[in-house]
């Protein structure tokens, strides 16, 4: 940044003018102050950070920042946050989903981009339920839970997204709470300035959909333990964890994503040299 | 026994026993020397084992199809070479070398009287262990070609140096014997001498062409998924991109190689991807999204026969339908179809040039008959096309991204730019990027889209236009070449014909489809499609003369040059 630009460094400029389409209540709009504050702690210019996401209620985080966005096609955020932050790494490049979003259609980009290890930070607002479809189970709906498309429950046993996450080669997980803003802060910019892929659950509930939420306020609490660069160790306590624990659960020293590339590079006639007879 | 000017050679044997190494390096001798060419592969699905044809044609001038008949059929063995039936015809006077140990050729190539050439390959190999068969049925094969030792010891030189002294002298010395074991049909196939070749020649397939199109084009970043018959461009651009700057990343698959090019575009990159039918088929929403959110990708399609999983080593022309209409909503984007190997470089590059310029999608409709067949050609010419992004600078508060009037491009402001935050999105959306559902933003959004597509000036490039008179031909793609090589001859014979190639496929150029077809009284449409696609993307979008007949049939079997020729010189009624 040249000497003459004015700091951005109030959640406020990290804010859109755009009113967000969520319902009153939702956990997401602490997501959204969560987010904001964090860019302020990181001190970056909105111009030099990129929220990418996908399709859903959470997805439409983007729009409501000051920042460079994308809101995409449904489940494909991480692939083309990856486009662009191997292009660009100079940019601090945020992607956004939900749990059917970035776990049910988008849960093959989920294994690759953690094995992948771009460094990137994957929030992922997680309510266990479709809510924009109004009232979907998703991957992490539990198998009994009653909708007008699974009668009775899916009877499909959930999704534990950061078992899945460390297995696959995640470099940082951590689990927030929406209703916990200043933890989930905290967590946010500790995970963008984490080299490789960061991840975080955001416990982030609907209130239209799954009013039974709001009793995770009281279900949450932070994790007993210190956070472990040990996977086998982190694999263990998040085998066994209640769903509730909150804080950094894996912190990794893997090297980041580096494409290859030429240290010199020639003039494209060069290459041409290839077809000569 | 005269000279001829253009020579063909089907080499046929099990997947494994080197015949497309035996094409390419009679190829290249023949380039060494300095004829022109081509060598078109057609092979099993199978990795090992299944049946292989590499089928070379040699010339004096330049060319680019196939021939209708095969002059020398060389099979090193005939392990399910019946299954070339109809790929493979002999010409009148043909010869068939043959080991006597293999069995002879399947009837279906070789029926009866047929000249056959024994060429003991089994005893051969046996007696001299280092010696392949492969080598030695080159041997024979340049031998009747009469072509010179030494270009065929440079090239034998050049594959085997890193072998070592051992493996080349075996493999000079198993050609020589090649050679000598048919020395009473020695020069039967003689090519008249080479036309002077000026300035430097190449080697080039048409998958290396697309990757180098891009790469002159301004790509510089490709995300790769592999695929049947298109991988050969992203392994042309693994190695290459990093020396000029560039990356390419694989991707999970195709659905992410479309967004991982979405999103170094939208970083200000210019980006490709190269798939075949069942990758287009996963990328048609994100192709949507590219058209929506106005960010410039070029994806190229290397056609392979349909539906589903197909032929995949094999050509056709059956993803246009896919290519011109496969998305839901309106979705004005490019097509553009590569006319030849060496189009293939600059039907890319334009294509990115394009797409740089409109900000819209571009595919690259090019197909296994171009993408994997090598031609022997004088380096093709440098063209201008180096895409310009039309990008927001000096940025006045509010940005309006999607900015209607002018041409209908906007100025895109790239991330790290001050001033120009906004969202991208597939959502309907105001001029400031702002979703909306409202009937008058959605209407003013689409009209923006198709008029930046539609009133550019797209110059000569939208179509190969040549000759005059009353018939016409119009094709598209890799039948461009074969239909120049029919409409040549019916010329000779004192027909004139005119030839309507459309490189531009989308958008539709009615006007001047109209002025190319103006007094045209007869026209044949010719594609390798079962449906007939082309001549129903034609009749839906263009006026076509009264008197218009189709020649079509689906893949694998290309159509020929003598078959168009027919049908033009049937008389009266085509």
């Amino acid at each position: 940044m040249s000497a003459t630009a004015p700091l951005a460094c109030k959640p406020g400029d990290y804010k859109s003018e755009t009113k967000p389409i969520w319902c009153p209540g939702c956990g997401d709009y602490h997501v959204l102050m969560s987010l904001t504050r964090a860019m302020a702690t990181l001190g970056l210019p909105p111009e030099q950070i990129a929220v990418i996401s996908g399709i859903g209620c959470s997805s439409r985080i983007p729009a409501y920042t000051s920042c460079y966005g994308f809101h995409g096609v449904h489940g494909r955020s991480l692939p083309l946050a990856a486009g662009l932050k191997i292009v660009r790494p100079d940019l601090a490049v945020i992607v956004a989903s939900g749990d059917g979003d970035g776990y049910s259609i988008g849960g093959n980009h989920f294994l690759h981009a953690c094995r992948r290890n771009v460094d990137l930070t994957y929030l992922v607002m997680d309510n266990h339920i479709y809510g924009m479809t109004k009232g979907q189970p998703s991957p992490t709906t539990e198998p009994d839970f009653d909708t007008a498309l699974t009668p009775g429950g899916s009877g499909v046993r959930p999704f534990n997204p950061l078992v899945i996450a460390l297995a696959s080669g995640a470099n940082f997980v951590a689990r927030a709470y929406s209703g916990n803003p200043l933890e989930t802060a905290n967590l946010i910019v500790e995970a963008v300035r984490h080299p490789g892929f960061s991840f975080i659950e955001i416990l982030s509930p609907c209130v239209t959909y799954r009013p039974d939420q709001r009793a995770w306020k009281d279900l949450v609490h932070s994790a007993p333990v210190e956070a472990t660069d040990d996977a086998a160790r982190a694999a263990r306590r998040l085998m066994t964890d209640d769903g509730f624990n909150l804080g950094v659960l894996f912190r990794g020293n893997r090297a980041p994503y580096r494409p290859a590339t030429d240290a010199a590079p020639c003039d494209q006639i060069e290459l041409e040299k290839g077809f000569e007879i | 026994m005269a000279e001829k000017t253009s020579v063909s050679v089907a080499i046929v044997g099990s997947g494994g026993a080197g015949v497309l190494t035996t094409g390419a390096m009679l190829l290249e001798a023949a380039c060494k020397a300095g004829w022109n060419g081509l060598m078109t592969r057609s092979v099993g699905p199978q990795i090992r084992g299944g049946e292989a044809a590499a089928l070379v044609r040699l010339a004096t001038q330049p060319v680019e199809c196939l021939a209708d008949n095969v002059d020398l059929l060389v099979g090193i063995d005939w392990v399910s070479a019946q299954r070339f039936e109809g790929e493979i015809a002999l010409a009148p006077g043909s010869i068939v070398i043959s080991d006597p140990s293999a069995g002879p050729p399947p009837p279906v190539l070789a029926p009866a009287g047929t000249r056959i050439i024994e060429l003991p390959l089994a005893q051969l190999t046996k007696a001299n262990p280092t010696w392949r068969a492969n080598m030695i049925a080159l041997g024979a094969a340049a031998r009747l070609l009469g072509l010179d030792d030494e270009a065929l010891r440079q090239i034998i030189k050049l594959h085997f140096e890193a072998k070592g002294a051992g493996v080349v002298n075996a493999s000079v010395e198993a050609t020589r014997a090649g050679g000598d074991s048919v020395a009473a049909v020695a020069g039967a196939f003689r090519l008249a001498p080479p036309q002077s070749a000026n300035g430097k020649r190449w080697l080039i397939t048409g998958n290396e062409a697309t990757g180098l199109g891009a790469v002159r084009g301004g790509v510089r970043f490709a995300a790769a998924y592999p695929i049947t018959p298109a991988s050969e461009i992203l392994e042309w651009l693994a190695p290459n991109l990093p020396k000029v700057g560039g990356t390419l990343v694989q991707a999970e698959d195709e659905l992410a190689s479309i967004n991982m090019i979405i999103g170094a575009s939208y970083g200000g990159v210019p980006s490709i991807t190269a798939t075949s039918g069942p990758g287009l088929s996963l990328m048609i929403e994100a192709r949507g999204l590219a058209t929506a959110a106005e960010i410039p990708i070029v994806v190229v399609d290397v056609m392979r026969g349909g539906p589903s999983t197909g032929i995949p080593t094999k050509s056709e022309q059956t993803d246009l339908n896919i290519a011109v209409y496969g998305l839901h909503g309106e979705a004005p984007h490019l097509v553009i179809a590569p006319q030849s190997v060496t189009d293939c470089l600059l039907s890319t590059q334009w294509a990115t040039f394009l797409a740089e310029m409109l900000q819209a999608p571009a595919i690259v409709l090019s197909d296994q008959a171009l993408g994997q067949t090598q031609v022997a050609v004088s380096r093709p010419a440098d063209i201008s096309f180096i895409g310009k992004r039309l990008c927001a600078t000096e940025i006045a508060a509010p940005y309006k991204r999607y900015a209607l009037g002018g041409s209908g491009v906007s100025p895109m402001a790239i991330p790290g730019t001050r001033g120009g935050q906004y969202t991208a999105d597939g959502l309907t959306h105001t001029e400031r990027g702002i979703p909306t559902s409202g009937a008058r933003e959605h209407g003013a959004q689409l009209d923006k889209r198709c008029d930046k597509i539609e009133r550019y000036d797209y110059g000569a490039l939208w179509a190969t236009l040549e000759g005059d008179g009353e018939i016409a031909v119009m094709t598209w793609g890799s039948l461009t070449g074969v239909a120049r090589e029919a409409i040549a001859r019916a010329r000779a014979d004192g027909i004139a014909v005119r030839l309507i190639a459309p490189r531009l496929l989308l958008p539709t150029r009615p006007v001047e489809m109209a002025a190319a077809l103006h007094g045209v009284k007869r026209l044949l449409v010719v594609e390798q499609s079962h449906s007939a696609q082309f001549h129903r993307f034609l009749r839906a979008h263009y006026t076509l003369p009264q008197e218009t007949s189709v020649l079509y049939r689906p893949g694998p079997l290309p159509i020929r040059p003598s078959e168009i020729y027919r049908q033009l010189t049937r008389g009266e009624s085509l």
